[in-house]
C-alpha cells in the first residue's frame, strides 16, 4: 500500500460521500422541515436520471438536458405534492411510509413501461470528459471533480438559503413550531409545497449528475435511498450540516473499508478467511457506524436546532 | 390469442370429428421468465426469443397449434412455485420453458417434473441438476453455469497470463464464478474481491487494480453492476491497459447502456449475433425487426428451445401421449441450432463449443458481442458423471 493509493482512495470516499449528500440533502430537508417521511425520494432520484437520459438524448447537450430534466423533475414533484403528499401531512408516519412505499412500486413499474427494463446511460459531457493522472496507472475523471464541485455548490447554496434568507428563516421556524408560524399569518402549506418541490428537484439533480457514471435502471433509487437514510441518521435528522458530515463519513468509511479491510485482516488471518471476513465486514461497516452513532448520540452527530 | 385458438379448435372439432381431435388439440407450453424487477431485460429476451420461434413456425410445433402461457416469476422462488403450480393444475401441460435464474429453477423443477411435463431450461444450468439431481424429463438449451466462467479461466491460462485480479458479487453465484475461473487458471491470484450486490461505485476497486498491476482482470458483474463497472473502468482509463475478461458482464442486455465503454472487452459464450451461419443471420434480422434490440444469448437459447420442441413433435407426429417416444425424440436434438453444432449429453445438458467473445460496434451504431476465438470444442460438463441417466 502506497501513500498515493491512500490519497486516491480518500478522494474516492469523498466523492461517494458528495454523491450521497446530494441525495440526502433533499431527504433531510423534507424530513426536518415537514416532519414527513418520504420513501419516494429514491424514485425521484431515479426519475431525475431517466429524465436526464431523455433530455440529454433529445438536445444533444448535457447542460441543456440537465436544465430540462430539472424543470421536468420539478413539475413531477409539484404534481406528486398536489396528488399525494398534500393529503398526508396531517397523517402519522406509518401512513406516510405506506403511501410513499406505494409510490416506489408505482414509479419503478411506470419507468419500466416508459423507458424499458434494460439499463440506459448518459454519456459524460464532452467538456468534462478528460482525466487527470493522480497515481501511476489510474486516471481520475474530470467529471468526478465536477461532481464534487456540484455537491459543494449545492451544500453552500442550501446553507445560504436556510441561514441567510427570509424563506430560510421561515423554514427554520416551521421546523420548530409549524402551528405557531401558521398562526402568525404565514401560509404554511405554500411553504411546505416549496420545500417539497425543492427537495424533489435536489433528488432529480442527484440522479441526473449520477447518470453518466452509474447505470440508469429501474430500482436504482432503492439502494441509494437506504444509504441516504443511513446518512441522515448518522448526521442528525433534519440538519443540512449533519447530512453533509454524515455523507462524508459514510462515503469514506465505505470506500476505505472496501479498500483496506482485506489487507488489514490479512495481518492476523489466512488469506481465504481474511477475504471472506473482509467482504462481509466491509459491506456492513457503515451500518456498524450507524449503530454506534445511535447508541452514543441517538439524535445524530449534528442535529438541527429546535428539535428534541 | 387463447380465444383465437379456442375458436379454431372448435372449428377443427366440427370439421374433423372426434378422431382428429388428438392431433389438433393445442400444445400447452408455459414460459416462465422474470418480467419485473431490474433483471426483466433478460426475461423479456427469453420470452421474445421463444415467441419468435413459434411465430416463424406458423404458430405450430410439429403440426400442433401452440398455446403459450407466459408466467412472470418476479425472480422470487415462492412466487414462481405458486404460479407454476396453479398453471400445472389448470390442465394437461406438455412443456414448461424457463426460467432465467438458477434459484427459480431450483424452486420450480420438482413441481413441474412431478406433473409429468417436460422442463426445458433456456438459460439456468445449475450443477445440482446436471449431476446427482438430474432428471430424464429435464433438458437445457444453454450450458452448465460453470462452463462460461471456465472459458475465461482457460483463455487466461492459454494466453500465459501470470497474475490475475478477480472480482464478483458476494453471493453464491459469485463464488461459483470465481471458482470456475480458477478451475482452469493456474497463475497467481493477486486479489479475489467480493463486493456487495448493491455496490454503486467501483472507484476503490479500480484504484486497487491500478496499484496491483495484474496481467489480467476477470469480473462477473451481472446487470446494473456490470454497467457501473464497465463505465467506470473506461473512465478510469484502464481500457486497453489491462485485458478485461468477464462473464455475464458485457452482453446484449447491458451493451445499450455501456456503449463505447465496453468496446474491446471480452466475455465467454456459446454463440454471438455475428455467428457465421445463415440461420443466425435470419434470426438476428427477424428479432431486431420484431423487438428493436439486438438479441443476446438469452433470446438465442429460448429460440433454440422452441426449435427443439418442434423437432421432437415432428418426430412423434404431434403426439405427446407416449412420453418415452417424445423423450427419445427430444434427446436426438434434431434441429438446426443457431450455434450450428448442438447435441445432448446423458444428463440433458448440451455438448457444444465455447467461444471467447469481444464487444464491437456495428456499422449501424448498435453494439454486439462478436466471436473472437474458440476456447473449448465439444465441451461436456464434468457433472454428467454423477448423473445416473444413460
Amino acid at each position: 500500500m502506497t501513500t498515493s493509493l491512500l490519497i486516491v482512495q480518500i478522494l474516492n470516499g469523498l466523492q461517494l460521500g458528495i454523491l450521497l449528500f446530494l441525495v440526502a440533502a433533499g431527504l433531510t430537508l423534507v424530513f426536518g422541515v415537514m416532519d414527513f417521511i418520504n420513501l419516494a425520494h429514491g424514485v425521484q432520484y431515479m426519475l431525475g436520471a431517466y429524465l436526464a437520459v431523455t433530455f440529454v438524448g433529445l438536445t444533444g447537450s448535457f447542460g441543456l438536458g440537465l436544465a430540462l430534466a430539472l424543470a421536468a423533475a420539478l413539475v413531477i414533484g409539484l404534481a406528486l405534492e398536489f396528488l399525494v403528499f398534500r393529503h398526508l401531512y396531517e397523517r402519522d408516519h406509518l401512513d406516510q411510509v405506506l403511501a410513499t412505499f406505494g409510490l416506489i412500486l408505482l414509479l419503478n413499474q411506470g419507468v419500466k413501461i416508459v423507458w424499458g427494463a434494460a439499463p440506459l446511460s448518459v454519456p459524460v459531457p464532452a467538456f468534462l470528459s478528460g482525466s487527470v493522472q493522480l497515481m501511476d496507472g489510474i486516471l481520475y475523471p474530470v467529471y468526478r471533480f465536477a461532481l464534487i464541485g456540484a455537491g459543494l455548490g449545492v451544500g453552500g447554496l442550501l446553507w445560504f438559503i436556510v441561514e441567510k434568507t427570509r424563506t430560510g428563516m421561515l423554514l427554520r421556524a416551521g421546523a420548530s413550531n409549524a402551528a405557531m408560524v401558521s398562526a402568525l399569518g404565514v401560509d404554511i402549506r405554500q411553504l411546505f409545497m416549496i420545500v417539497f418541490a425543492f427537495g424533489t428537484m435536489l433528488a432529480g439533480f442527484a440522479g441526473a449528475m449520477a447518470a453518466p457514471i452509474l447505470s440508469v435502471e429501474p430500482g436504482m433509487g432503492d439502494t441509494v435511498l437506504i444509504l441516504a437514510f443511513v446518512v441522515i441518521v448518522v448526521g442528525g435528522i433534519g440538519s443540512i450540516r449533519g447530512a453533509f458530515v454524515g455523507a462524508l463519513i459514510v462515503g469514506l468509511v465505505d470506500t476505505l473499508g472496501r479498500s483496506f479491510m482485506n489487507d488489514l485482516l490479512r495481518l492476523f488471518m489466512s488469506a481465504p478467511s481474511a477475504r471472506a471476513t473482509g467482504a462481509a465486514l466491509s459491506s456492513m461497516l457503515i451500518y456498524l457506524v450507524m449503530a454506534i452513532v445511535l447508541f452514543v448520540r441517538p439524535e445524530g452527530l449534528l442535529p438541527s436546532k429546535g428539535r428534541t | 390469442m387463447t380465444l383465437k385458438y379456442a375458436l379454431s379448435l372448435s372449428a377443427g372439432l366440427l370439421a374433423l370429428g372426434i378422431a382428429g381431435a388428438q392431433a389438433q388439440e393445442p400444445l400447452k407450453i408455459g414460459v416462465v421468465s422474470v418480467l419485473t424487477g431490474p433483471q426483466a431485460a433478460l426475461g423479456q429476451q427469453v420470452r421474445d426469443g421463444f415467441q419468435l420461434s413459434v411465430d416463424q413456425l406458423g404458430g405450430k410445433f410439429g403440426g400442433r397449434p401452440v398455446q403459450i402461457t407466459v408466467i412472470d416469476d418476479e425472480l422470487k422462488p415462492d412466487v414462481a412455485v405458486s404460479k407454476v403450480r396453479s398453471y400445472i393444475e389448470s390442465g394437461k401441460v406438455d412443456f414448461v420453458v424457463g426460467p432465467v435464474f438458477s434459484n427459480i429453477l431450483g424452486a420450480i423443477a420438482k413441481p413441474v417434473l412431478d406433473s409429468g411435463a417436460f422442463l426445458i431450461s433456456p438459460n439456468a444450468g445449475p450443477s445440482t441438476l446436471a449431476g446427482k439431481a438430474c432428471n430424464q424429463n429435464f433438458f437445457v438449451t444453454s450450458y452448465q453455469n460453470d462452463q462460461v466462467h471456465e472459458v475465461l479461466g482457460k483463455y487466461a491460462q492459454d494466453q500465459g497470463f501470470k497474475k490475475a485480479y478477480i472480482m464478483a458479487p458476494n453471493y453464491q453465484a459469485g463464488k461459483d464464478s470465481l471458482a470456475g475461473f480458477k478451475n482452469y487458471f493456474k497463475g497467481e491470484i493477486v486479489d479475489e474481491v467480493y463486493v456487495p450486490l448493491t455496490q454503486l461505485d467501483f472507484s476503490a476497486e479500480l484504484a486497487k487494480i491500478a496499484a496491483a498491476k495484474p496481467d489480467v482482470v476477470f469480473a462477473f458483474m451481472p446487470g446494473g453492476l456490470g454497467v457501473n463497472l464497465v463505465k467506470q473502468w473506461s473512465q478510469a482509463g484502464l481500457t486497453g491497459k489491462i485485458p478485461f475478461l468477464s462473464a455475464f458482464t458485457v452482453d446484449e442486455s447491458t451493451l445499450p447502456a455501456q456503449q463505447d465503454a465496453a468496446i474491446g472487452l471480452f466475455g465467454g459464450m456459446t454463440w454471438a449475433p455475428n455467428m457465421d451461419n445463415p440461420q443466425t443471420k435470419k434470426f438476428v434480422a427477424d428479432y431486431e425487426a420484431a423487438y428493436k434490440i439486438v438479441p443476446g444469448s438469452y433470446a438465442q437459447q429460448a429460440y433454440d428451445a422452441g426449435l427443439l420442441i418442434d423437432s421432437a413433435l415432428k418426430a412423434t407426429k404431434g403426439d405427446t401421449s407416449d412420453k418415452d417416444k417424445l423423450r427419445a425424440a427430444i434427446k436426438k436434438a434434431d434441429f438446426t441450432s443457431l450455434r450450428g453444432k448442438f447435441k445432448f449429453n446423458t444428463n440433458g445438458f448440451p455438448i457444444q463449443d465455447f467461444y471467447l467473445v469481444k464487444v464491437a460496434k456495428r456499422p449501424d451504431g448498435k453494439f454486439q458481442t462478436e466471436i473472437a476465438q474458440k476456447v473449448f470444442s465439444d465441451y461436456a460438463d464434468p457433472h454428467a458423471k454423477d448423473c445416473g441417466l444413460k
